[in-house]
């Protein structure tokens, strides 16, 4: 294999690669703006140049191809001279706003002037201006002042979302990004450009203000958006969910996430129409009850009925652990009549990301209950409209919106718990409601339409739970809060995993289901369903892991929804 | 405990103790008739230096808007975490400005870091030092009580741009 010597380090390369890329690997950070591992070279910030021994100037590292048997100085006086003069250059013009700068803290232009640039202005002269506050596309505002012309959004817009929709405009120091004209920057991508933008100049409109960086909370975490299950990043400050944004992973969404995932994923969770307690039909009212009472109404109600007059309805929404206790609840009742609904959207998917599937784990709700029990979902609507089935148990799934048929079933039967997160068709027609966790207050697991298994981590903390004793990610002010501190006093809700209410509830049913973690939930799937043999949540870890199904995409084809 | 001896070498004037009694009544005697420095407070108030850290205050220009556009770095260096920003859009050309700005007076501890910090010389330090407060809540200081017109403020400003690098 060919080798390269970086900054005296022997590194061994395929034949292709380009310095920056070599240099990456091996862990030689050289700066960079305009270069990005996904996007085609343009070589035009000027920053990543380096010293390669026997060439007569400096190259830029990520438009050189490595050869065999170079040398390269990404840390000699040379180097560091020139990197300082292009940062120089690339400052002339970048307004010094950073504090009104949403990517401060996160900008990278920022990063690099403390490292690598003289530390102060010798330019005197009057700063370029241009236009400001541009409303690019719905979604995206540009300032012209602080955009350093990398191009990244643009090879973006042509490569990776394939709308080239965005374009330079003018010459020389006049130079800007512009839309074509008649043009919005509206693809179902577009907000990617405002991660990879290097600095604060594409803002994200519903972000835009709302928080510092460094004030926020990230948790890992999984879009719930579709069966892709982008990687995420969730950032909460004060309890509340103000941004996602999507975490790089290979096998499944790269550096990217859609726009839909990224701003529609999350509103439900700090909502007004959050189920908050537990309610119980009495004369023809939800009211709010204790859990105790709520799960004692639920369990003697329940004891009344035949197992063949129950069933339960499990939901592609829910986790993995969630679906497999309520199918252990269901055996514990002698209820065979178990299946969970299919969502998708006929026609909404394309090539790169989006998925027809509007659900994060059909094929997990599939491998755990589907797999082990025959019942269809339409079966269970023919016995609810023949009055065969009398009571119903409705796990984090809105089936009353499903069809006004649905709706009307719902209302024919004498008994329907329904655990779930926020009010719905089905909760306004439910006797018993649980508060269900959503996907941001709870561990869990999804299998996304690959089969890919992957995990969810609480970021937004419930009434049950303490953000320190509970091991979630703090901010510095959810560190040294007090409940005297306003900004510690964001709202938590009184809910609780869906796993965790079935096993209650088990309980007062008499059963033995007894979980006091997720993970113990987990270690028991992997011990009984195949699919998951051998696996625990260390080994899924941050990335997941691709499960052994053979055929999902296949499969998941021939089960569409109702 | 040793015990202290008492010196027995003294002369006999010293042992009459007369004139040292003579030497303190005429101290007693010279004050009596030297200007007072004593301040009749609160009658009369202590009017401090401009280098004096009072109450952090916020600057309200002449315009009535506060400078502040809540970049939230005063927050972050505050040692006691007594600063709470939150910020957003105006169509002034500032492009933000707080719409919540709270300073905790229970934790607030006068340190001065958010007025160096500040990169508009929008929050320094006044020359109040009389805050009293019954209860939890009314130590939090929202924008209605921060907010001071730049008039009242020019001392410290100008001790700022002469001593503030």
């Amino acid at each position: 294999m060919p080798t390269i010597t970086i900054d005296g380090k022997q590194i061994e390369f395929k034949q292709g690669q380009t310095v920056i890329e070599v240099a990456r690997e091996a862990g030689v950070e050289i700066p960079h703006f305009c270069y990005h591992p996904k996007l085609s070279v343009s070589g035009n910030c000027r920053v990543c140049l380096v010293e390669i021994e026997k060439m007569p100037k400096l190259a830029i590292s990520c438009a050189t191809l490595a050869g065999d048997g170079m040398v390269v100085h990404t840390n000699s006086t040379k180097t560091l001279e020139a990197r300082n003069a292009v940062m120089e250059f690339i400052l002339i013009n970048h307004p010094l706003d950073c504090p009104i700068c949403d990517e401060a803290g996160e900008c990278k232009l920022q990063d690099y002037a403390y490292a690598h640039s003289r530390g102060e202005s010798r330019f005197e002269e009057i700063k370029n201006r241009k236009e400001k506050r541009v409303q690019l596309g719905p979604r995206i505002k540009f300032d012209g002042d602080r955009c350093i012309s990398c191009s990244r959004c643009i090879r973006f817009s042509d490569e990776i979302a394939k709308s080239n929709q965005l374009t330079f405009v003018n010459r020389g120091d006049k130079v800007t990004i512009s839309t074509f004209p008649g043009e919005s920057f509206d693809n179902p991508y577009s907000m990617n450009t405002v991660d990879i933008c290097p600095v604060g100049a594409l803002t994200n409109n519903d972000f835009r203000f709302k928080s510092r960086v460094w004030e926020m909370s990230f948790t890992n975490s999984i879009c719930v958006g579709c069966a892709r299950g982008c990687n995420t990043e969730i950032g909460v400050r004060n309890n509340e969910i103000l941004r996602l944004t999507p975490r790089q992973n290979e096998e499944v969404n790269s550096f990217w996430m859609c726009d839909n995932g990224r701003l529609s994923t999350f509103k439900n969770v700090n909502a007004d129409d959050r189920i908050d307690g537990t309610f119980v039909r009495k004369e023809g009212q939800l009211q709010k009850v204790s859990w105790d009472e709520a799960l004692e109404v639920a369990a003697k109600s329940l004891k009344e009925y035949k197992s063949n007059e129950i069933a339960f309805v499990g939901s592609a929404f829910a986790t993995c652990e969630d679906n497999f206790v309520l199918l252990k609840l269901a055996k514990q009742l002698n209820v065979t009549s178990v299946d969970f609904a299919r969502h998708s959207v006929a026609d909404d998917q394309d090539d790169i990301l989006i998925r027809e599937d509007k659900t994060p784990n059909t094929t997990g709700a599939e491998l755990v209950i589907a797999k082990s029990n025959g019942a269809k979902l339409e079966g269970i609507y023919r016995l609810i409209k023949e009055g065969k089935v009398k009571t119903l148990f409705v796990m984090e799934d809105d089936l009353g919106a499903l069809s006004e048929e649905w709706e009307q079933a719902l209302g024919m039967l004498d008994l329907l718990i329904v655990t779930a997160t926020n009010s719905s068709k089905t909760t306004a027609l439910a006797d018993i409601v649980f508060p269900a966790a959503s996907y941001a207050e709870k561990h869990g697991t999804f299998v996304n339409f690959q089969g890919r298994v992957q995990r969810i981590r609480p970021a937004v903390s419930l009434d049950e739970m303490d953000r320190a004793l509970d091991g979630m990610n703090m901010s510095r002010w959810d560190k040294f809060g007090t409940k005297f501190d306003k900004w510690n006093q964001g709202r938590k809700h009184d809910a609780k995993p869906s796993w965790k209410i079935l096993a209650q509830l088990s309980s007062h049913l008499g059963g033995k289901i007894k979980y006091e973690m997720a993970e113990e939930v987990f270690d028991e799937i992997s011990n009984s369903v195949d699919a998951f043999k051998g696996l625990d949540y260390d080994m899924i870890g941050e990335l997941g892991v691709q499960l052994k199904i053979l055929n999902s995409e296949s499969r998941l084809a021939t089960t569409k929804s109702l | 405990m040793a015990e202290k001896k008492r010196l027995n070498n003294l002369t006999f004037l010293e042992k009459m103790y007369i004139p040292e009694i003579v030497k303190g009544l005429a101290l007693t005697l010279r004050q009596m008739f030297s200007p007072s420095v004593t301040m009749q407070y609160p009658e009369v108030k202590f009017e401090p230096p401009a280098s004096y850290r009072g109450r952090p205050v916020l600057v309200q220009e002449s315009t009535g808007t506060e400078r502040c556009v809540a970049c939230g770095l005063c927050s972050r260096v505050c040692p006691a975490l007594a600063i709470e920003v939150q910020a957003a859009e105006t169509e002034l050309e500032k492009e933000r400005f707080p719409q919540k700005f709270e300073i905790n007076m229970l934790r607030c501890i006068f340190c001065g870091f958010c007025e160096e910090v500040c990169p508009e010389e929008a929050i320094v330090m006044s020359k109040d030092y009389e805050l009293v407060f019954q209860n939890r809540e009314s130590a939090i200081f929202g924008k209605d009580k921060l907010l001071v017109p730049v008039d009242e403020l020019k001392d410290r400003i100008e001790f700022l741009r002469k001593f503030k690098k």
